[in-house]
């Protein structure tokens, strides 16, 4: 297989007819769709349209020869909005919704030449991880090594597809562990940035304190690529964070020698399977042997009371955000008939699945007088409590390293079985780097059972690339 | 605190959510299993500790208050069926 920067080449240099490739692209993705389900819409004439310009602007010699993703093929999930392309998060309430602007990210991947090829599958809003809640009527993605088992969530349409198609990117976005988790599941690279780094204007939102896009890829550099192109301050997003923009393909491939890498304590051992352990202590040894220096190093809070910190915190937002769903603007809407309240109740009952009904009354709950200091207010204090744990333990760490699943990707008979708590329990390792908006990498790191293991490292807030530089590292030593 | 039928109904009333009496069934045992687990958060002593509204350090951002370009009214109704006149039209208000 070509890397991402020989095709992207090959392009500028004609070497590679861009309509025609990009038509059989699309074909492979109809192909692909038939068995894992990976895209809820396939943007077939923007796709081909974006070639059509490419090829004109290439015999023109236009000056299209600096732009950074020139010809890649780019899906994106579903929460994010695709002018003109339906963008439903999944759900049933946005079925027939297409956008009338773009997202910040898409203006940034169109800008830079790149070509949307779709809307990958999700939970409906983002609200699982196994991708298994998706809204009413939508299909499941299905893993790409077994198509019994589940291919992670909430991105996980788009890491399914990253796994199977080449010459490809995908935007994934992340609340709790919606990039590196699914990404773990399908065997590929996953980056999620910091907090505010990457504008969210125009994404679906599911919590307003916690959504980040990021970047899905087969490779480091793909995930790097792409990160570089979608980050960045943008004046339509009020926590975009107004910081110069950092060259994040530079940490490729710069050694890691001196390194120090904190092996997370808490999150070996009870309840994590044992060959998941051994591939993610394989993944340390590689850095070890390039010279990283690794520790042991013990957090108090984020293994133990993240999934109750995060759950608390992210259905609470939720509920607030999933409010404006009420079929009168745009999305689903039902006869006019009844008060203001008997329809929106009618629209929201009719059209919400049986998850995102769970999360608004667990937050909306959580939120109401009462209960607002034991369950919200509690979990933004204690989340200012983990952020300084973390904080603490990087005047010590450039990284902190932990198995990104506790488990092997499951079949979709045993997540049948699950309550919702089992359920929320997968993201037991991703969920606290979120609440503390710091960046994560998921690193393939070996196959048991012909299925990936993948190995989380977390960086502090804006080291994206310390992360790229050690995630470049592994694939290396492979 | 008891989580029952009549908490459930009220909590989705007020989300304007209408559960049917299997949802109901269906809910109310996980809900209680998931708020249980939560309840592990009074363990930990969050005194004199200020809540984290946002992982990072924001400030608020504000811009002149100058009329911008923004979405036309016409693309704004152009993604419903309900409209008239130029507006939105809702359900009845009383």
């Amino acid at each position: 297989m070509d890397n991402i920067y020989d095709f992207i080449k090959k392009v500028k240099n004609n070497e590679i007819d861009i309509v025609e490739h990009t038509y059989k692209l699309i074909e492979e993705c109809k192909e692909i769709n038939k068995e894992y389900n990976y895209l809820n819409a396939i943007s077939e004439d923007l796709a081909l349209n974006s070639a059509r310009e490419i090829e004109i602007q290439l015999k023109q010699k236009a000056k299209i020869k600096n732009k950074k993703l020139l010809g890649v093929a780019i899906s994106v999930k579903d929460s994010i909005c695709v002018k003109d392309v339906e963008s439903t998060a999944g759900s049933k309430i946005l079925q027939g919704y297409k956008p009338l602007f773009d997202a910040f990210v898409i203006q940034r991947v169109k800008e830079e030449g790149g070509i949307i090829i779709g809307k990958t599958s999700q939970d409906e809003f983002g609200f699982g991880g196994f991708s298994v809640n998706v809204g009413i009527g939508f299909k499941v993605p299905k893993n790409p090594f077994d198509n019994e088992r589940s291919c992670g969530g909430s991105s996980g349409g788009a890491a399914g597809l990253s796994q199977k198609l080449s010459n490809h990117i995908a935007l994934g976005e992340s609340t709790g562990g919606s990039i590196v988790e699914p990404a773990s599941f399908c065997g590929v690279f996953g980056l999620c940035p910091t907090y505010g780094r990457v504008s969210r204007y125009g994404l679906i939102d599911f919590a307003n304190s916690l959504d980040k896009i990021g970047s899905i890829g087969k490779t480091i550099e793909d995930v790097a690529l792409l990160m570089n192109v979608i980050s960045g301050y943008d004046k339509n997003d009020s926590t975009s964070l107004k910081l110069k923009n950092e060259n994040y393909e530079s940490y490729l491939k710069k050694p890691v020698k001196g390194m120090k890498i904190g092996i997370i304590k808490e999150a070996f051992g009870t309840g994590v399977e044992r060959e998941i352990e051994k591939n993610v202590y394989n993944g340390i040894e590689e850095l070890e042997e390039e010279g990283a220096k690794t520790e042991e190093i013990s957090l108090e809070l984020p293994i133990k009371y993240g999934i109750a910190t995060y759950y608390m915190i992210a259905t609470s937002e939720a509920s607030t955000n999933l409010a404006k769903f009420c079929g009168m603007r745009y999305g689903a809407t039902e006869k006019l008939e009844g008060s203001f309240n008997e329809y929106f109740t009618k629209v929201r009952s009719n059209n919400f699945g049986d998850e995102a009904k769970r999360r608004i009354i667990l937050g909306t709950f959580a939120r109401m007088a009462g209960y607002r200091d034991a369950f919200y207010l509690k979990a933004m204090k204690v989340r200012a409590l983990m952020i300084n744990e973390y904080k603490k333990a990087f005047k010590k760490f450039d990284a902190l390293v932990s198995p990104t699943t506790s488990i092997l990707p499951p079949k979709f008979s045993e997540i049948e079985k699950l309550t919702p708590l089992q359920h929320y329990m997968i993201d037991v390792m991703t969920v606290s780097p979120n609440v503390a908006g710091l960046p994560h990498l998921n690193v393939p790191v070996g196959f048991e059972k012909n299925l990936p293991v993948g190995m989380l490292l977390m960086a502090d807030h804006l080291q994206e690339g310390k992360l790229i530089q050690l995630g470049s590292a592994v694939e290396k030593g492979k | 605190m008891e989580v029952d039928k009549k908490l459930l109904e009220h909590v989705a009333e007020v989300a304007r959510i209408k559960l049917n009496d299997e949802e109901i069934k269906k809910f109310l045992p996980q809900l209680k299993e998931i708020l249980e687990f939560f309840s592990q958060l009074k363990d930990i002593n969050t005194d004199n500790v200020k809540p984290s509204f946002q992982p990072v350090e924001l400030k608020n951002i504000m811009r002149e208050d100058k009329e911008e370009q923004c979405l036309s009214q016409d693309d704004a109704l152009s993604l419903t069926e309900h409209k008239k006149d130029g507006y939105f039209k809702g359900p009845r208000a009383v």
